[in-house]
């Protein structure tokens, strides 16, 4: 066992706006802390995508301060950034798989973008692939999977690599509720072995169902702290790997 | 729930370069089904034609003037035929004394009246169309000013009516059209070099476009520009490597189908227009210029538009 230590990111005054239109994202200032669960809520509209986008990475803030793994990443240089996006993992709503590639191969995209040999990732790909119970559908492509399997295949991707962080887009919007509760169920266990994970979901059921987990309710683009969990985080505590 | 499979951070954080086959299979196989290889098939075809006639008019130029360059003709430009032969035979004896000729040759009068034949009729009379006695001298040195003085000098006492000239001045004009020409056929290989880098900028553009999606994927999931563009590289230069080995086979099909044309035309200033070891190993290259044109191109033109994402 050991305890939890330090920042994965902090927000610090943070707007953002596209173009010249007013911001989305207004005075946004929070701390995600590592091994925690992360939901953020808020209406349709309200910023939860544009808040995403910051944390992974796809977007620069129009103002504020994000530091993440300890580094200003606002005036980081670009060439930089890819070392970052490695710690991360991403669950996009709309999936985002590669259309033409097997589930075997986007499952192992991660890891040739990362480096590692054909030989070293054949076992761990089938491995995820079995842990989200498609151990049977390796060579098939994202167009004849069932949206609840496309949405197990982007998990996979997105936990392929280990991140520190985990961010997942509405991860149960395309599934029924039995699915639903089974993607929490993976979240969760990747949770246990310290990875942060931020979930969006407008989906109020959901919350009930990760008792442990910490709420960001956004409204009109602005963060409220409900349970001031964000401002006052619980200390926690995270499984080794080895533990388990 | 069970936990997920176990992955080492020095697995993650391998050192295997994204590339080769697993990274090309991002782009959707479009080979030869796309325009890309038949563009750069057309480009590469024309340039090893502009560049072997560049190739082909500068030996002639060169072969010709080498030639020239140590050649003078004397003419005696005497109406009466008699005193025309007196003073041919005294300048053939005054110039072959000379330490600046290697050699020389009276041009015979059939070879005169065979060379103006088609203007002045074959029963032209040599005493009512004069015609003047040549001599082609060849020199140990350029026919240069000091060297043609010296020839004068040596034919005035012996041939008053005698005309020197280097051989490289009536040849002057035509050496100025090749120059011209040669000039023109370097324009020809850089505008069509312009055109497969402008061709490839577009079809990587496009390639861009179609592929967004993906890209962005690969980008966030932490892929680098480089690893990107790599892909596109390696894209562009199957397609260029198929187009320059068909552009090479149909540039070179219509090389030789010229070469033998012009051979066939007998003329010795075009007998010194062939093309040598080297002239071929520059045209083989060409495909190879065209594969790294292209190659240059996609990378230059991916990075500058993945350098406008975050």
């Amino acid at each position: 066992m050991t305890a939890a230590q330090g920042d994965i990111v902090t927000f610090d005054n943070v707007g953002l706006r596209y173009g010249t239109d007013k911001e989305v994202l207004s005075d946004i200032s929070f701390t995600l802390y590592p091994g925690s669960f992360y939901f953020l809520t808020g209406a349709s509209g309200a910023g939860k995508t544009s808040l995403l986008k910051l944390l992974y990475l796809a977007q620069r803030p129009s103002r504020g301060m994000i530091r993440m793994f300890g580094t200003d990443v606002i005036t980081l240089p670009r060439a930089r950034l890819p070392g970052f996006r490695r710690r991360l993992g991403v669950v996009f709503q709309d999936f985002r798989l590669v259309p033409h590639l097997s589930a075997f191969d986007n499952v192992a995209l991660p890891l040739r973008v990362a480096g590692v040999r054909e030989a070293d990732l054949e076992k761990p790909v089938s491995d995820m692939l079995d842990w989200v119970g498609l151990s049977h559908r390796t060579d098939a492509r994202p167009a004849t999977l069932s949206g609840g399997e496309q949405q197990r295949v982007a998990i996979a991707r997105a936990v392929i690599g280990r991140p520190d962080m985990l961010v997942a887009d509405e991860p149960t919007g395309n599934v029924d509720p039995e699915m639903a509760l089974k993607l929490l169920r993976l979240f969760e266990a990747l949770n246990r072995l310290g990875t942060t994970v931020v979930v969006a979901t407008h989906d109020v059921h959901l919350l009930r169902k990760v008792p442990d987990s910490l709420i960001m309710r956004l409204d009109k683009g602005r963060l409220s702290d409900p349970t001031g969990a964000l401002r006052f985080p619980p200390r926690r505590t995270v499984l080794r790997e080895d533990a388990l | 729930m069970k936990s997920p499979p176990s992955i080492t951070r020095a697995m993650a954080r391998g050192f295997t370069p994204f590339g080769g086959q697993r990274a090309a299979q991002l782009l959707p196989q479009t080979r030869l089904t796309g325009p890309m290889p038949w563009v750069i098939a057309i480009m590469v075809a024309l340039t090893v034609i502009a560049a072997a006639g560049g190739l082909a008019l500068s030996n002639l130029a060169n072969g010709a003037r080498s030639e020239l360059s140590g050649g003078a003709t004397v003419q005696i430009l005497k109406a009466l035929p008699a005193e025309r032969d007196r003073q041919a035979d005294a300048a053939e004896n005054a110039l072959a004394e000379l330490p600046e000729v290697a050699g020389l040759r009276r041009v015979p009068d059939e070879e005169l009246d065979a060379l103006l034949e088609p203007w002045l009729g074959s029963g032209a009379d040599a005493e009512t169309v004069p015609i003047p006695a040549l001599i082609d001298v060849r020199l140990r040195s350029q026919a240069d000013a000091a060297t043609l003085g010296t020839l004068r000098r040596a034919l005035s006492g012996v041939a008053p009516d005698a005309r020197v000239d280097a051989q490289s001045t009536w040849l002057r004009p035509v050496f100025s059209a090749i120059g011209s020409l040669q000039w023109l056929a370097i324009a020809l290989v850089a505008l069509l070099a312009l055109t497969s880098a402008a061709a490839v900028w577009l079809a990587a553009r496009s390639a861009l476009g179609g592929n967004r999606d993906t890209i962005e994927i690969v980008h966030l999931l932490g892929g680098t520009d480089s690893q990107i563009a790599r892909i596109f590289q390696r894209s562009v230069g199957f397609d260029a490597t198929l187009g320059g080995i068909v552009g090479l086979a149909l540039g070179l099909a219509a090389v030789l189908l010229l070469g033998r044309q012009f051979a066939e035309l007998g003329s010795g200033l075009v007998d010194g227009g062939g093309l040598g070891w080297i002239d071929w190993a520059l045209i083989a290259a060409i495909p190879f210029a065209g594969v790294a044109i292209a190659m240059l191109t996609a990378r230059i033109t991916v990075m500058s538009a993945l350098r406008k994402m975050l």
